[in-house]
């Protein structure tokens, strides 16, 4: 393992309904000790995953989106959001939950990790990809 | 060319896994090699035994554990998927007391962690994802 490679995750489905989000959020966390340039996607229902409020208590199923917010202290913080498919669920940016890190290269300064593109630009971000994971 | 394979989907239910298959045969067919293959999610499916498909059908469990055999594959299935879905070898078998007889991974297959995956992410040029 010489030099790190560029990971993304990208997030299509919605965080219940099936449990790509759940095993895919599990891979980003043990992916995360590897030391590689980490970063996330959110497409189509995948924006549904970092929706505001989440609960589950009435589906009997854990409610997984407090580790979101917990990824930028394991090095992941850079969270792509697909500006399209927002709009097309009727969804705003003031639906999603803040997600933010500590930059340690700015004395510690809280930063948003969410990084709001629209289709062409995340079609870039891919592109610039060594490895993708699609879930 | 050194490839890394990442199966996501079930047998029979997606084609995903066959797809894989025929991915991986071709690739290795051609001299390409397969760093690792890495059965995620319900892809876990492909690596128990105890599948038994109408005669008349293909044997996509029978399939990996031939090619694995044939050229050496490295068939790795996720552990923390697997447990969630009634996949066991020996060890996890006796971990969780599920008795004498109970482990199920396939011929060929082994269990091990998600960082399998990432390292053949990091190893192979290419990871090719099959799934939904």
């Amino acid at each position: 393992m010489s030099v790190a490679k560029k990971f993304l995750y990208v997030n299509r489905k919605a965080p219940y309904g099936t449990i790509y989000a759940l095993e895919s959020l599990e891979v980003v966390l043990i992916g995360a000790a590897f030391d590689q340039n980490v970063s996330l996607a959110f497409l189509d229902d995948g924006v549904f995953q970092l929706a505001k409020g989440q609960d589950t208590k009435g589906l009997g199923v854990k409610n997984f989106s407090p580790t979101f917010r917990a990824l930028g202290d394991y090095g992941v913080t850079k969270l792509y959001v697909e500006k399209e498919s927002l709009a097309e669920r009727g969804l705003t940016e003031d639906d999603l939950m803040p997600v933010t890190y500590e930059d340690e290269n700015d004395g510690f300064a809280e930063k948003p990790s969410l990084i709001f593109v629209d289709r062409a630009e995340l079609a870039r971000v891919m592109r610039d990809q060594d490895v993708v994971l699609s879930f | 060319m050194k490839l890394s394979i990442l199966v996501n989907e079930g047998p029979y239910t997606h084609q995903a896994s066959d797809t894989a298959y025929q991915f991986t045969k071709a690739a290795l067919e051609k001299g390409v090699e397969i760093f690792r293959v890495f059965f995620y999610n319900d892809g876990v499916n492909n690596g128990t035994r105890l599948t038994v498909p109408p005669q008349d059908d293909r044997n996509i469990q029978k399939n990996w554990s031939e090619l694995g055999e044939k050229y050496k594959l490295d068939l790795v299935v996720c552990i923390a998927a697997a447990q969630r879905r009634g996949i066991l070898d020996e060890g996890e078998a006796k971990r969780h007391g599920k008795g004498e007889g109970a482990a199920n991974i396939a011929p060929g297959f082994r269990i091990s962690g998600l960082g399998q995956l990432i390292e053949a992410g990091i190893e192979a040029e290419r990871l090719v994802v099959f799934g939904d």
